[in-house]
């Protein structure tokens, strides 16, 4: 399988009287064609920086990418104009977002909105364009499209908001969606449906898709490969059957421990101690290290690298980095 | 797949009746509203009636506005001069229909002027804020600190007090209002998701600000914009007070005022400068009571 985006060594940094704040700070991610890659992590841990930063919409200032690549289909995006970024965000990459109640513009009807996409990218005329939209919102679930083009988003409840937001944002049938937890506002029904239907255009299209989200049950439901993050680093990167059944980093363990089960008769809820630290004030040596159970000297001096175990699975600790080296 | 989608469709009408219902649109959404405000019903009728008159002044009128006649001057309103006469002898009712025409015509023009100078310099200054922000919104400090009534008695000394001056000048000085209103919403409506959303679609600046924003705040500019047609109209009176503005024997609310504003005058003809004065506290009240009307119809919290 090829990458179709392939990120290098990100690092974001926001400037904050004159002090630079590593929100993302060298983080590497892989997507091949067609695959579902879930990203997870605690609020605060760089995610959606991450994927601003892929779409390059960063506040800026006072948000700056210093360093790192951005591959996408072999073009490093990090090194177009604004004027280039405009043609992919929407046609190559598009992207939604947690919350479908405010992401549509709510003066302009839903028709208006996808048609104004297909426009733009596709050069489509207004009644192609229309026709087309007619088709994505049926493509999306909506049996009366045709209706439903000429309203606007107030009428809508959450879920068909997001599936509007869905059918934007596949119009122009993008190599990427990034989904920014687009289940988070959602009822647990919707959710369900929410994600069947991602999944089920991202096949018809051959869309890979970059999930991002702190909800394990959806991770298991949707991803190929999981990438969990902590304060802006990657701390490991599996499969998502592979995580499941064993993660390493001792951060996924206690995310893991933290979902509650149903046959479980646990009276406590596990939960990691302490809180994500604010980027300013991020530890030396192992960033989750303040917060680990298993934590000896070294990680609280030493900044342990990310390295590969298995061939197809990594992480960022010395527990395993370790054992791997002596065996 | 589509089975489920089926049954969220069929779910979807359950849950929502209304949406079977030919569709709400903001429009009709913003008549029922102001029409539950009488004041602003009963002013947008009047104004309707004042406009209407003033455009159609050249059929409407008895006589010409310039017409003078020295044997009939001061005549109380009686059949043949319904509003009676002033002190060239000429109709005021006539003068009133044509002077309409020159305040309306001078608050209109000015209000559309200093809109596309307010509207773009708070939207550029709010969307894109920062040093740009901060740039414009000392040009409008400035602006504002200057004294307008002696810069409008210096800029109309130096240069004549023409219609086309007159709008010119009130659209150079009451931009600045404006300006700071759609900045304001323009700071806080770029920060929503959908601002977001459409640029992850591949949005442009430009579009962004006058196809997507824009609209989201024309309420709160649409009100300004009534309350200031009225103020302007004020000014104009104000300065044709003063002798300043539009010139005779062009007539125009303002300086039929001033006209009236004679000793002699006052006493023999108490009408004369009544009904120029009603006419423009009639014009400004309609302007005022719309704006009000317009601020809840158009108030977006509201709608949903």
């Amino acid at each position: 399988m090829t990458a179709l985006l392939e990120v290098k060594n990100l690092k974001t940094y926001f400037k904050k009287k004159k002090v630079n704040i590593p929100a993302v700070d060298g983080v590497d991610l892989k997507i091949n064609k067609g695959e579902t890659v879930a990203l997870v992590g605690e609020s605060g841990s760089g995610k959606s920086i991450t994927s601003l930063s892929i779409m390059r919409l960063i506040p800026s200032p006072p948000g700056e990418i210093v360093d790192g690549e951005i591959l996408f289909d072999g073009k490093d995006i990090v090194k177009l104009t604004e004027n280039d970024m405009c043609k992919i965000r929407g046609n190559d990459i598009s992207m939604i977002f947690q919350e479908p109640m405010t992401s549509l513009n709510p003066v302009l009807t839903i028709g208006e909105q996808i048609i104004e996409v297909l426009m733009y990218h596709q050069k489509m005329s207004k009644s192609t364009a229309r026709n087309r939209a007619i088709e994505m919102l049926e493509l999306v679930g909506f049996s009366r499209a045709k209706a439903l083009i000429d309203d606007y988003p107030h009428r809508l409840s959450g879920g068909m908001r997001q599936r509007v937001m869905i059918a934007i944002a596949m119009s122009c049938n993008p190599k990427l969606l990034i989904a920014d937890e687009p289940t988070t506002a959602l009822d647990v029904t919707i959710q369900a449906q929410i994600l069947d239907l991602m999944k089920d255009l991202s096949k018809k299209s051959d869309t890979s898709i970059l999930i991002i989200t702190h909800d394990l049950g959806v991770v298991s439901e949707v991803a190929d490969r999981v990438v969990v993050m902590y304060c802006g680093q990657v701390v490991e990167e599996a499969s998502v059957d592979d995580l499941f059944d064993e993660p390493l980093h001792p951060y996924t363990t206690g995310l893991m421990g933290s979902i509650p089960s149903l046959d479980g008769d646990v009276e406590r809820l596990y939960s990691i101690e302490g809180t994500v630290p604010p980027p300013e004030h991020f530890p030396v040596g192992c960033r989750f290290a303040p917060r680990c159970p298993h934590a000896f000297d070294r990680c609280r001096n030493e900044d342990p690298s990310l390295i590969t175990i298995k061939g197809s699975r990594s992480v960022r600790c010395f527990l395993h980095g370790d054992k791997e080296a002596t065996l | 797949m589509s089975q489920i989608n089926m049954e969220v469709s069929q779910k979807d009408l359950q849950l929502n009746p209304n949406l079977k219902s030919k569709p709400d649109t903001l429009t009709r959404i913003f008549f029922q509203k102001f029409t539950k405000n009488k004041l602003a019903v009963i002013g947008s009728i009047v104004l309707f009636i004042i406009i209407m008159s003033a455009v159609l002044a050249p059929w409407i009128a008895p006589y010409k506005f310039e017409d003078i006649n020295l044997l009939d001057k001061l005549k109380p309103p009686s059949k043949e001069y319904w509003l009676g006469t002033d002190r060239y002898g000429r109709d005021i009712f006539t003068r009133l229909l044509y002077g309409g025409r020159i305040s309306l015509l001078v608050g209109f023009c000015s209000v559309a002027g200093a809109l596309i100078i307010g509207v773009s310099v708070g939207a550029v200054a709010g969307y894109f804020g920062g040093i740009v922000d901060a740039i414009l919104m000392r040009l409008v400090d400035i602006v504002i600190s200057i004294p307008s009534i002696f810069l409008l008695i210096t800029v109309v000394t130096i240069f004549k007090p023409s219609v086309a001056n007159l709008i010119l000048i009130f659209a150079l000085i009451s931009w600045t209002s404006t300006a700071r209103l759609v900045r304001g919403e323009f700071l806080s409506l770029r920060t929503r998701e959908f601002v977001l959303a459409s640029k992850t679609i591949g949005t442009k600046s430009y579009k962004i600000i006058f196809s997507h924003i824009l609209p989201n705040a024309m309420g709160p500019i649409i009100v300004s914009a009534t309350l200031l047609v009225g103020s302007v109209i004020l000014s104009e009176a104000a300065l044709s007070y003063l002798g300043l503005g539009i010139q005779p024997p062009t007539p125009s609310w303002g300086n039929m005022l001033e006209d009236a504003q004679n000793y002699t005058v006052m006493l023999k003809a108490p009408w004369y400068p009544f009904f120029p004065g009603l006419l423009i506290l009639l014009t400004v009240l309609c302007f005022n009571f719309i704006g009000d009307g317009l601020r809840d119809a158009l108030d977006p919290k509201t709608i949903e």
